[in-house]
């Protein structure tokens, strides 16, 4: 079948939500890991912060994300009509 | 209409059912509790918990028994995504987290920490590039996906293939930690410990399917998780005076930090630890030359016997002397393996290092080579996580898209509640260890170190080397395993508690084998038995082979962990790079890339294993045996990169082969383009439908 341009547009804005999402989680996992050492100089909530986020701060960031990409997919779902027979 | 009044109800109803069961369980533990008061022993205290949740779980699997296809591969296609998030939860979470986890994080310290973070940020990955899309495709097994993708039974036996690898080394070693578990807490044999887990196991996923492993990991999670954080809660209320220590043990942490320098510092530490540099010196140094040292090493013994029984000296240094020789070893082999253990005590000379310094290392260059390990392990068991078939199964089985993207928050909610925990516990325990046990007399130990001591010294080991009484940090060697298994009683807890942990270990260790055996077994019943060898099968038919061939898989699976396989970590973190090489980048491209084509995916995802497992085999000393690789290491490692790791190089080496074979040979069908337009969208009109009944 032939996909409409609000199709078109309804998959860059999934792409685009995507590569912010991404671009989070790159910086929480794997900057953060690169400059633990420095940032462990600096004290958060009584933890050295390198410590802090690799054991709970990026994990709560992990969680955040993947709640926030549901809740907005499911909304643009319903935007752009292309939401499942209401089951639940 | 009727279909969604349905849906709401059964959601309603199964969290009644669980909330009932919830309770029903901690009155049970309750229970025990006040038995125990009343002199109930605890080997029936191990029992009751072993018996009575393995026969709870039986019973799930009775009450869920079916032989539809559609119950026995997806559980109807109807779990809530709340209730798949937990059971996700269980599937995940294996002996190895429960258990191991938080000795890892005692012991490397910050290093250890690659996991936590690996194990959970997975989840983004499979929540933005899978979880949605493979639910919208709506069959069986992700091979499934490889072959209406990209075509033709190659790349379907090839996913296939992976599956069964991956899957199968993983079963092992949860099948292992069952064995383990139920020996330690029952005194039964490991042997039999073994086959009354495979038990467990077998009673829910062979009558049931995915519909009984289920609801039976649902059950398990609520369990695993009252078992993990119970003690932990105790004991942070000991330490920090709140509920919840996972968010104030950054005090506790600069306490070690403190306790830390004082122990680098002590005379009696220094004293220990230089014993242990001589001894390693001196066996180094008799081992260039074991015959003559042995024969001077013993001479020079018989020479002070003779001389102090020569002298008259009192009957006590003569009878020491006398034992000295005797203790001597026999002959020179005997000496050298003496002097090779010795070696190893080079080990224990350093201090200890602190622990929320991330990547320690003796030079700068050490150091970084540290760090890129560290990112290493953090990206192939990331990549792994969104690899991992067991895994990506469970998305199948909620309704809809909507709750598929729901359930990945909840599996990761769920799973987060316990490895946020495992480093608190971890640091918790290093106080007690770094404050209590260090500079207590060996005449009191602390009650736990004494009881563990005797139990099982592979876990715990204090020997008196320096003969002052007093126990230091360097003269405790301490297992993993230990944290989590002594937790209840280093917070002064009941043992009913520690019947409750092995409980939560047990189920584990018991959903995560489950679900693995279903994926191995649904890997040969469904993609080789219906899909490659006889398509006309009926359901009832298709059905019993999956069922006959995990019954087979489960046995063979029992007979390998009961020959205590070593090397249990390194396999596990093999099976992740394994995964992340094979079938992240196929499944991806698949879904985002509608030019990928046949030809790309099978020669990406053979060059992907293929590289992963040719690096591990030249850069593994176990597997360097094995195929007899006789070059040096150091020729075959890239940038110091561990073979635990190789998914590192296996991973972007899969996606790059895809993109180039898939741009030089013709693009894909049209109806492929249509299947990958029909997964990007929740709902089209007029759309084709792929989904199996």
């Amino acid at each position: 079948m032939e996909l409409s341009a609000k199709h078109q547009e309804y998959w860059r804005k999934n792409l685009l939500i995507t590569a912010i999402l991404m671009v989070i989680w790159f910086i929480v996992t794997f900057v953060e890991g690169w400059y633990a050492r420095e940032l462990n100089s600096i004290t958060f909530l009584g933890f050295p912060l390198g410590f802090y986020m690799s054991a709970q701060g990026s994990l709560i960031i992990y969680v955040v994300i993947i709640w926030y990409y549901a809740r907005y997919m499911n909304k643009l779902d319903n935007e752009y009509n292309v939401q499942e027979e209401e089951l639940t | 209409m009727s279909q969604a009044f349905s849906q709401v109800s059964f959601t309603q109803q199964l969290k009644k059912y669980y909330a009932v069961y919830a309770g029903g369980f901690i009155a049970f533990v309750l229970l025990l509790a006040v038995a125990e008061q009343m002199g109930l022993s605890r080997k029936y205290i191990g029992y009751a918990f072993l018996f009575s949740t393995i026969g709870l779980y039986a019973l799930i699997g009775i009450m869920s028994r079916t032989v539809e296809v559609a119950e026995y591969y997806v559980a109807g296609r109807r779990v809530p995504a709340f209730f798949n998030g937990m059971a996700t939860g269980a599937d995940w979470m294996s002996a190895a987290s429960f258990i191991g986890m938080a000795g890892t994080l005692y012991l490397s310290g910050f290093d250890g920490l690659a996991f936590v973070m690996g194990w959970t940020g997975g989840y983004v990955l499979v929540a933005l590039f899978l979880a949605p899309y493979l639910r919208k495709f709506g069959q069986f097994t992700i091979p499934d996906f490889l072959g209406a993708r990209y075509g033709g039974n190659i790349i379907r036996t090839l996913g296939m293939l992976s599956a069964i690898l991956c899957s199968f080394v993983y079963v092992v070693a949860q099948i292992y930690g069952v064995g383990l578990i139920t020996s330690r807490f029952t005194g039964l044999e490991f042997g039999i410990g073994v086959f009354v887990g495979l038990g467990g196991i077998l009673v829910c996923s062979f009558l049931g399917g995915m519909r009984a492993v289920t609801w039976t990991q649902v059950a398990q999670y609520i369990i695993l998780i009252i078992a993990y954080l119970t003690p932990v809660v105790w004991l942070g209320m000991k330490h920090t005076g709140i509920p919840v220590p996972q968010f104030a043990y950054g005090q506790t942490l600069q306490k070690i930090g403190e306790l830390e320098k004082k122990i680098t510092a002590d005379p009696k530490e220094v004293e220990v630890r230089n014993l242990f540099k001589d001894r390693a010196a001196a066996a180094n140094a008799a081992l260039k030359d074991p015959n003559k040292a042995y024969a001077e090493g013993k001479s020079a013994l018989e020479k002070k016997a003779a001389d102090l029984k020569a002298a008259n000296a009192p009957a006590d240094q003569v009878t020491a002397a006398e034992k000295a020789l005797a203790a001597y070893p026999k002959d020179v082999d005997n000496a050298k393996g003496q002097w090779n253990k010795d070696k190893g005590l080079a080990a224990r000379a350093a201090p200890p290092s602190p622990h929320a310094t991330p990547f320690p290392g003796k030079d700068e260059a050490a150091r970084n080579t540290a760090r890129l390990n560290f990112l290493g392990i953090v990206f192939c068991m990331m990549f792994g996580t969104a690899a991992l078939p067991h895994i990506l199964m469970r998305y199948y089985t909620t309704p809809n898209v909507r709750e598929a993207r729901q359930s990945v928050f909840w599996s990761l909610f769920f799973i987060f509640l316990l490895y946020f925990t495992a480093p608190t516990l971890a640091v918790l325990a290093k106080f007690e260890v770094y404050s209590n046990l260090v500079g207590s007399s060996f005449a009191s130990l602390p009650a736990w170190a004494a009881a563990w001591q005797v139990v099982d010294p592979t876990l715990l080991n204090i020997t008196d080397f320096n003969r002052d009484g007093i126990v230091q940090l360097a003269e405790i060697v301490l297992g993993g395993d230990i944290i989590v298994l002594a937790t209840p009683e280093i917070a002064g807890l009941p043992y009913v508690v520690s019947g409750l942990v092995a409980a939560g270990g047990l189920a584990a260790a018991l959903s995560t084998a489950d679900g693995l055996l279903l994926t191995i077994a649904n890997a040969l019943g469904h993609d080789l038995y219906y899909k490659m060898i006889d398509p006309h099968a009926s359901t009832a038919r298709r059905v019993s082979v999956s069922k006959a061939l995990l019954l087979v898989v489960a046995l063979i699976a029992a007979y390998t962990a009961s020959l205590k396989p070593g090397n249990i970590l390194f396999l596990v973190g093999a099976a992740f790079s394994l995964a992340a090489s094979s079938f992240f980048p196929a499944l991806v491209l698949g879904i985002f890339w509608k030019r990928a084509n046949k030809w790309g995916a099978i020669a990406g995802v053979s060059a992907g294993v293929g590289f992963c497992a040719y690096y591990m085999i030249t850069t593994y000393p176990f597997l360097r045996d094995l195929f007899g690789v006789t070059r040096p290491i150091s020729d075959f490692m890239i940038m110091g990169i561990n073979p635990i790791s190789a998914g590192v190089f296996g991973l972007p080496l899969g996606m790059a082969v895809i993109v180039i074979v898939s741009l030089l040979t013709p693009a894909p069908e049209k109806d492929v383009q249509e299947l990958v337009e029909h997964v990007r969208y929740p709902h089209l009109r007029g759309d084709i439908s792929t989904e199996a009944t």
